[in-house]
């Protein structure tokens, strides 16, 4: 009985999904691609770099890679604090 | 019987590792310029620590690799790359200061499709090293901080 | 209709096949693995955003003049998030390793009912 509920809580998931997938834009024309544009044709002026993506993680959107650098660091942490007090010796 | 890896493992092992790391210093290096950078390859330098590791065992590496240096020099990476992005306060948070008037990596890139340049980008590679620095640490800790966690105390 | 927009449905079959291991299977390291699946869709739906007709790829180096570019943005925000998933799956595996040595089993039946 449970399963068979959850059996048609995935089906219409999946079919909501997709149904939303087949009927999107169609793939490879990209709409408002303005700002995309821009970074486009501006990296090698202001950020003198060959790499527009580099320049887009690191200089343009820099602010991200902080988040996601402190997230890292932060998961590091974790797993290091949750295996502490079964070391007894130091490696 | 004991437990190890045959001896062709450890011998391809011996041979093999210093090259992965190479090639992972090879990406970072020229990030701004060929596909890769500070992520990617501080992820190509874990692996081959972690080759090591499942080559010889926790046994082999017990005095060679120490979890505490290594968390230090994840530090030292985190609070490089947040002082970078304080560098160009003049202007706003994370500026390029350095990118076509700096001493060092200071030369305005030529427009269009070219051979790269190493020269170029400002502070984007030393970004590039300070990031590479803090994955390539990080997730070697995390691999020896499990082998040893898991290995020690095993359910009675 | 149906050709055309493939790449997008191959990412959501990806998400519908990890739901599936979410749903359905008791093993924690089964779950584990579908919560992994979940995320490789959700990142490969946002690479195949970003695609123009005929476009390279968007670096200079040696790069055929007089073509167009993909959008670099959603390659950018990929990076990132594949990041973060393999954080959660670093700290979802240290516990699954503590659940195991807890409790004897993986079983998340039996993991409710077992007390100490």
């Amino acid at each position: 009985m449970k399963k068979a509920v959850v059996f048609t809580v995935l089906l219409f998931v999946g079919a909501f999904l997709l149904l939303s997938a087949v009927q999107m834009r169609p793939f490879g024309a990209p709409t408002n691609p303005l700002m995309d544009d821009y970074f486009i044709s501006h990296a090698q002026a202001e950020a003198a770099a060959n790499n527009v993506v580099t320049s887009i993680v690191f200089d343009y959107r820099g602010f991200d890679t902080l988040g996601e650098a402190t997230v890292l660091f932060c998961a590091v942490l974790g797993v290091v604090a949750l295996f502490r007090k079964l070391r007894e010796d130091e490696v | 019987m004991n437990g190890e890896m045959s001896v062709i493992v450890r011998t391809v092992t011996r041979l093999v590792y210093g090259l992965i790391i190479a090639f992972g210093f090879y990406v970072i290096m020229h990030g701004h310029l060929t596909p890769g950078g500070g992520f990617q390859g501080g992820a190509v330098v874990a692996t081959a620590f972690a080759l090591l590791l499942v080559a010889f065992g926790a046994a082999g590496i017990k005095g060679k690799l120490n979890a505490h240096l290594l968390q230090s020099l994840e530090e030292v990476g985190a609070l490089a790359f947040l002082a970078l992005g304080f560098l160009g306060i003049g202007t706003t948070f994370f500026y390029n200061l350095l990118a076509n008037h700096g001493p060092i990596f200071g030369r305005p890139d030529v427009i269009g499709s070219n051979p790269g340049f190493l020269n170029t980008a400002g502070t984007l590679v030393w970004m590039n090293w300070a990031v590479g620095l803090k994955v390539m640490t990080g997730l070697a800790s995390v691999v020896v901080v499990m082998l040893i966690g898991a290995r020690k105390g095993e359910p009675e | 209709m149906m050709i055309g927009n493939f790449p997008f449905v191959v990412s959501i079959l990806l998400v519908i096949l990890g739901l599936y291991a979410l749903l359905f299977k008791r093993n924690l390291i089964k779950l584990i693995i579908g919560v992994s699946l979940v995320e490789t869709g959700v990142n490969l739906f946002l690479v195949t955003l970003g695609y123009r007709t005929g476009g390279i790829a968007p670096i200079y180096t040696y790069a055929p003049t007089q073509q167009p570019m993909v959008l670099p943005t959603p390659q950018a925000l990929t990076l990132t998030s594949i990041v973060i998933g393999l954080a959660t799956t670093a700290l979802l595996l240290s516990f699954a390793v503590f659940i195991y040595r807890h409790y004897g089993t993986l079983d998340v039946r039996k993991i409710k009912e077992l007390k100490g």
